[in-house]
């Protein structure tokens, strides 16, 4: 394999990863108003991302850099030209982390108040933005002969980008249900599993139509693959919520998520940025890349650390694999 | 007409973005670097010894370290992405170099240091004890890679190794990396940085202790005592190492870039031997003076190692520049370089002497009781924050008007895309929200320090009784997170 495509296959791992383990970061930050009665429940339900949080967002700043190093004029061009979303997307991000990180340093109400606002605007945006943004990638934006986006803001606002962003509002809103129904007990266990399904079935149906429009738009035999088997993932997921099994329904949203992105990666290839304006003009793997030597360099170090990275990241989720309860929180109330 | 006035200003504003962001993020950064390596070393102390004070004691620091590294953390997202956003030519020009050092210090230190730290935080009970403090040197280490890396990359910026240029793409290509991470300009600045960033930790724990041993002389005065006799110590031997580093740097500063060191100097003309001006008074940048204060030969033995040697001046840089690189200036803001220069010196010796006095007014179990050494001590911590920022904004004023020296212009690295009111709004945006946070804060670190050391639960405090307000609920659970 050539290493621009192993770099191509790589970003789109990182991609994947980010959006599964931020996914119900996210979802947990959004449902915290919607299952989030009371205060201890609602340090219940940050608690289960508590640890896990910050490792996750980290996959995101990894692609950022990944893309930086293998593709500098997708990076270039991308970052440049999806300022003011970008832009969005990073003011949601630090908000959502202080509130996260700041909110149990104090305990009066409204700073709790304070603290659970951040966490709601700063983890819809990126919600919904992160699917804007990845849908005018894969269905291409207006880039001249120089590689730079010509575009200007409404035009990354499409009826087809505005179906991804609430897609992936709907499928982290189902994932964040999901994962709290996995790692919550009590009351909150039995809110968040009934949820599944309320998110999850018209998110369903939005995905669908996203990933069949997607089809007709690029589509390839592996991405309409990738997109059925996402679909059947999320209707898998879906089934075993049913039937009270919550870590099935949970691995059904991940997978979810992560074939649909993956029906986007393999759309996008050999691309990286499609031109609508010339094809021409799209960058692809292989002339936004960086030289050989550099990629051979990155792949050395990737090999080596990234099993060291997810061994250790995994092993992170296991120490924290316990359920979480509000009665647990209220026999140490703030350990 | 706005338009083209607005156009003109892209980079400019850019460059305010960029120096408001990065300054900003780099206030957390070396707090979180030396303050890791205290907070473990808290640890180990109560891991060895099995005394309570130092688990409270890591416990009041270790809390005060989260409040800074999470500033560090959602400030860092900025960072990793404005290359691209606002400076994607430049990001097209040497991301085939700078961007691996970035993509390897997220793989390498980020991901280590995000999920170790959220072991420790939330692992106090479910892991072994050994396990738990394994973790927290996890995350010392990770800021140190941390460093490394993205020194390496700025290092290029200053003196660009390792690589070649490419007509047909017009970009900087890498030819060795071996040479991009043993440049010798970061095998100087990361162990300048890192003693930097240990003395802004020893300054921060030394100047909290002191107010607590001052003001709350009956609440826990021996944690306190230890741990202001651990920071003035670290702020001493740091000092020292900050002071020999940076020697160091000089000369290879004087070497890879001579006009940064005139700058420093605001040395016009070419001198031997050189003389160092503590302190001038006439124009801001030093070109008429009414009265300085020099040390002869100083900057001779600065900049060269002997007290003999010659030190280029600006005048004569600026007309070989011309020759080299055409017309135009060459010579950075010489106000700033000059005064920043002098302000880091001055706050490093500065926190230094406090730090002496601190060991003094505390020798053989004293208490100290001067009201000038309180004053002193709180205002500490606020130097080497400062001198950090000082030292930040000289090394990157110094290199202007390159961005890569002798490579690129910065003003041929902005995004040729993006327009002033877009670049106006985000740095509007971060500004605002940047101060807003600051706000908050500083408010949640003076609430901790003000709230003392943790009770431990399930037990009275080992240090003797405490007051009455450790009843208040929130007390003995403030390690909640």
């Amino acid at each position: 394999m050539e290493l621009t495509t192993v770099w191509f296959v790589l970003i789109a791992v990182l991609w994947i990863g980010y959006l599964v383990l931020e996914g119900f970061d996210f979802g947990v930050g959004m449902l915290l108003p919607v299952l989030g009665r009371d205060e201890p429940t609602r340090r219940a339900m940050l608690r289960t991302i508590g640890p896990v949080w910050d490792g996750n967002e980290v996959w995101l700043v990894v692609a950022g850099g990944a893309t930086f190093a293998a593709f500098p004029e997708w990076y270039a061009t991308l970052f440049s030209g999806f300022y003011i979303p970008l832009f969005a997307i990073l003011l949601c991000l630090i908000v959502r982390g202080i509130g996260i990180e700041y909110r149990e340093k104090r305990h009066d109400a409204a700073w709790l108040r304070w603290c659970d606002l951040g966490i709601l605007v700063g983890s819809t945006g990126p919600a919904v933005l992160w699917g804007v943004a990845l849908t005018n990638v894969v269905w291409g934006v207006p880039i001249d002969a120089d590689g730079e986006f010509v575009g200007g803001f409404w035009s990354l606002l499409q009826p087809h980008a505005l179906l991804g962003g609430l897609v992936t509002l709907g499928l982290f809103l189902t994932h964040g249900a999901s994962f709290l129904a996995l790692k919550t007990r009590g009351d909150v266990h039995h809110r968040a599993h009934r949820l599944v399904p309320l998110f999850g079935l018209p998110t369903a149906v939005l995905a669908v139509a996203y990933l069949a429009w997607l089809y007709t738009h690029a589509g390839t035999p592996v991405s309409l693959a990738c997109s059925v088997a996402a679909a059947a993932a999320l209707l898998a997921g879906l089934s075993a919520d049913r039937l009270g099994r919550d870590g099935w329904a949970f691995t059904g949203t991940a997978f979810a998520i992560g074939l649909a992105a993956l029906a986007l990666f393999v759309t996008l290839f050999p691309d990286v940025m499609p031109s609508t304006l010339d094809p021409d003009w799209s960058l692809t793997t292989e002339n936004a890349a960086s030289t050989p030597y550099t990629l051979q360099i990155m792949t050395v170090v990737a090999a080596i650390f990234t099993p060291v990275v997810l061994a250790y990241e995994s092993w992170s989720y296991w120490v924290f694999r316990r359920r979480i309860s509000v009665d647990d929180l209220e026999l140490v109330p703030a350990e | 007409m706005l338009a083209t006035l607005l156009d003109v200003d892209v980079l400019d504003i850019a460059r305010w973005q960029f120096g408001i962001t990065t300054v900003y993020h780099f206030l957390f950064v070396p707090l979180t670097i030396g303050l890791s390596v205290l907070v473990a070393g808290l640890q180990t102390a109560w891991y060895r010894t099995g005394h309570e004070r130092w688990l409270r004691l890591t416990k009041f620091f270790g809390t005060l370290f989260l409040i800074n590294f999470a500033m560090g953390i959602v400030t860092g997202l900025v960072q990793e992405f404005q290359f691209g956003m606002n400076w994607s030519d430049y990001s097209r020009f040497v991301g085939d170099i700078f961007g691996a050092p970035l993509a390897i210090e997220g793989l390498l230190a980020f991901f280590l240091e995000s999920t170790f730290l959220g072991i420790w935080i939330f692992g106090w009970d479910r892991l072994p004890k050994r396990l738990h403090l394994l973790s927290i040197w996890l995350v010392a280490i990770g800021t140190w890679l941390s460093a490394y890396f993205i020194l390496a990359a700025n290092s290029w910026m200053q003196n660009p190794v390792g690589f070649s240029y490419s007509e047909e793409l017009g970009r900087a290509e890498l030819d060795d990396f071996m040479a991009v991470l043993t440049n010798e300009v970061v095998l100087v600045t990361f162990p300048h940085t890192i003693a930097a960033s240990m003395m802004t930790g020893g300054a921060f724990v030394a100047g909290i202790a002191l107010w607590h041993l001052m003001r709350r002389p009956d609440k826990d005065a021996d944690a306190f005592r230890s741990a202001l006799r651990l920071g003035a110590v670290t702020v001493l031997v740091s000092g020292v190492a900050v002071i020999a580093t940076g020697d160091v740097q000089g000369k290879v500063m004087t070497d890879v870039q001579p006009m940064k060191m005139a700058a420093a100097e605001a040395l016009y003309e070419t001198e031997q031997p050189a003389s160092f001006s503590i302190l001038t008074i006439g124009s801001l940048d030093g070109s008429q003076e009414i009265w300085a204060l020099k040390v002869p030969k100083l900057l001779s033995y600065l900049a060269t190692g002997s007290v003999d040697g010659e030190v280029r001046g600006i005048n004569p840089l600026q007309e070989e520049y011309e020759q080299e690189y055409g017309g135009g200036s060459w010579t950075p803001n010489i106000p700033i370089t000059y005064w920043t220069f002098r302000l880091m010196m001055g706050l490093g010796f500065v926190a230094m002497a406090v730090g002496a006095w601190m060991l003094w007014a505390t020798r053989r179990g004293r208490a100290p009781t001067s009201r000038w050494l309180l004053a002193a001590g709180v205002l500490m911590p606020l130097m080497p924050l400062l001198a950090n920022s000082m030292g930040w904004i000289f090394t990157e004023m110094g290199r202007q008007p390159w961005i890569v020296f002798g490579l690129m212009p910065t003003a041929a690295g902005v995004s040729p895309g993006t327009t002033a009111l877009e670049v106006g709004t985000t740095v509007v945006g971060f500004t605002l929200l940047y101060g807003a946070l600051a706000v908050v804060e500083v408010w949640l670190l003076l609430r901790t320090i003000d709230g003392g050391l943790p009770l431990l639960a399930g037990g009275d405090g080992p240090d003797g009784p405490d007051g009455p307000d450790v009843t208040d609920d929130e007390k003995p659970l403030s390690y909640a997170y």
